[in-house]
């Protein structure tokens, strides 16, 4: 991480380092049922940033003193695996891990409806198994991938994009090169069916005017992320339909 | 249909698979919207067993207590069955030792009594039918797909029943009892079973299953 020094974030055509134009996502991949134990389950790819999920639940929490009388008890638990950055991380959880563990779970806690399934718990494990920028976001697509999987009553599917300033310029889904040397890092989650930004976050310095773009650069992305995800479902099921 | 989509006002659903919001009716679950009948019905392809008084399901025992077993039937909430119940008369627990009569991993066929969101199922056994099963096999589905086990009036599980010769008892909550006169039988009847569990939002299936279970019939050796 730090600084990248002699690299041209954006060059004369306005290009990224990695070819993209402002506006472009890198390329997603989305696969669900990649586990058998867990309930359900979910992998995504933003381009080198990788992210598998893993759902159980509603189920007796391990701890009965944790239930909650009226609604389910939802735990996140977001984690980066020791090989998942280019210098070993320590396995421990860190500050960093346990704040985004709680930032993921606010995301959710409006979207599960959790009131039907009192003293239950619903259990989210997202592990990071390559990290390379964006990894809260697509760690909000894979949870909610999973959890559509796992059958878990849900208003609406969420996705999460982050927009990023670079040498002045908005630029969407940025990685860790980008995020590194940036002025500014926007994560965004959203829930389009039913119009609610879940997660919102800003490191850095933005306009208001900034802000607004930004937004709605993010917004756009996460419409389209979604309809990949309910293609994503829907391909699950029209595949078994062939056996 | 996926989580957020909107469905048309009228449509036949049970909540939670369907909520509104914003005066909008949404799918909250994987599901297929059934328009062939007169009112559009949502069907979510998951679901989760939530108990309801009367439910007759076969239960797991989880564990031994000294007055009551914990069993599991695949909800997210355990079944209780109280010693006195499951014995029919008054238990003293100083006397009787309940790991004589209900062991962990043993499957009992149970019927819920009362269930409330305060308070874990209470079971019993007393009733015709029920108790410890002691010969078969139990079979887990999704308890989503059950409906699709039995079928229109019936039809799917008569099917399995003609075709395959063995006693089928299928529980609310997903769980299976088949005896079978055979292994071979068995192992047709529950290839069939995974069968209509993966293909259970197709249509046409009572058809294909019974092809299936011929083609298998032949392949086995059985008349």
């Amino acid at each position: 991480m730090g600084k990248a020094i002699g690299v041209k974030l954006i060059d004369e055509l306005g290009r990224r380092h990695d070819g993209r134009l402002p506006d472009q996502m890198r390329p997603v991949k989305m696969r669900i049922n990649v586990l058998e134990n867990a309930d359900g389950s979910a992998l995504v790819e933003y381009g080198r940033t990788r992210i598998l999920a893993a759902v159980y639940g509603p189920r007796e929490p391990v701890q009965k003193f944790m239930a909650l009388p009226d609604r389910a008890l939802l735990r996140v638990r977001y984690h980066m695996a020791p090989f998942s950055t280019e210098e070993r991380k320590s396995p421990a959880p860190s500050r960093r891990e346990i704040e985004l563990s709680k930032v993921i779970r606010e995301a959710f806690e409006d979207i599960i409806l959790v009131k039907y399934f009192p003293r239950t718990a619903i259990d989210i494990f997202l592990e990071v198994l390559q990290a390379d920028g964006g990894t809260r976001t697509a760690a909000v697509t894979a949870a909610s991938l999973a959890l559509a999987n796992a059958g878990i009553p849900m208003k609406a599917l969420v996705a999460g994009v982050a927009v990023g300033k670079i040498e002045g310029q908005l630029v969407l889904d940025v990685d860790e090169i980008e995020d590194g040397s940036g002025e500014a890092d926007m994560p965004v989650a959203y829930a389009p069916d039913i119009e609610k930004i879940t997660l919102f976050q800003l490191n850095g310095v933005l306009t208001r005017e900034e802000l607004e773009r930004g937004l709605d650069m993010a917004l756009n992305a996460i419409r389209e992320l979604v309809e990949l995800e309910k293609r994503t479902l829907k391909e699950e099921y029209v595949s078994t339909e062939e056996v | 249909m996926t989580p957020g989509d909107k469905l048309p006002g009228d449509v036949e659903a049970k909540e939670p698979y369907v909520v509104e919001i914003n005066g909008v009716k949404v799918a909250t679950t994987i599901g297929l919207l059934d328009t062939s009948g007169e009112k559009p019905v949502y069907i979510p392809l998951q679901s989760i067993y939530v108990p309801r008084k009367g439910d007759v399901v076969i239960g797991l025992v989880q564990s031994v207590g000294v007055v009551n077993w914990t069993l599991d039937i695949n909800s997210p909430y355990n079944g209780v069955l109280p010693a006195s119940d499951f014995l029919g008369r008054p238990y003293n627990p100083a006397t009787d030792d309940l790991s004589q009569y209900l062991q962990v991993g043993d499957y009992v066929k149970v019927k819920i009594v009362a269930f409330d969101r305060t308070r874990n199922p209470l079971l019993t056994v007393q009733d015709k039918g029920l108790g410890k099963i002691v010969d078969g096999k139990i079979i887990e589905v999704q308890p989503s797909k059950v409906p699709r086990v039995i079928g229109k009036k019936r039809s799917m599980l008569e099917m399995l029943k003609k075709e395959t010769g063995c006693e089928i008892f299928v529980a609310v909550n997903g769980r299976i009892h088949v005896k079978c006169p055979d292994e071979d039988r068995e192992t047709i009847l529950i290839l069939a079973i995974k069968m209509i569990e993966r293909q259970a939002h197709t249509t046409g299936l009572t058809a294909r299953v019974q092809e299936y279970i011929e083609e298998l019939k032949k392949v086995k050796g059985v008349e």
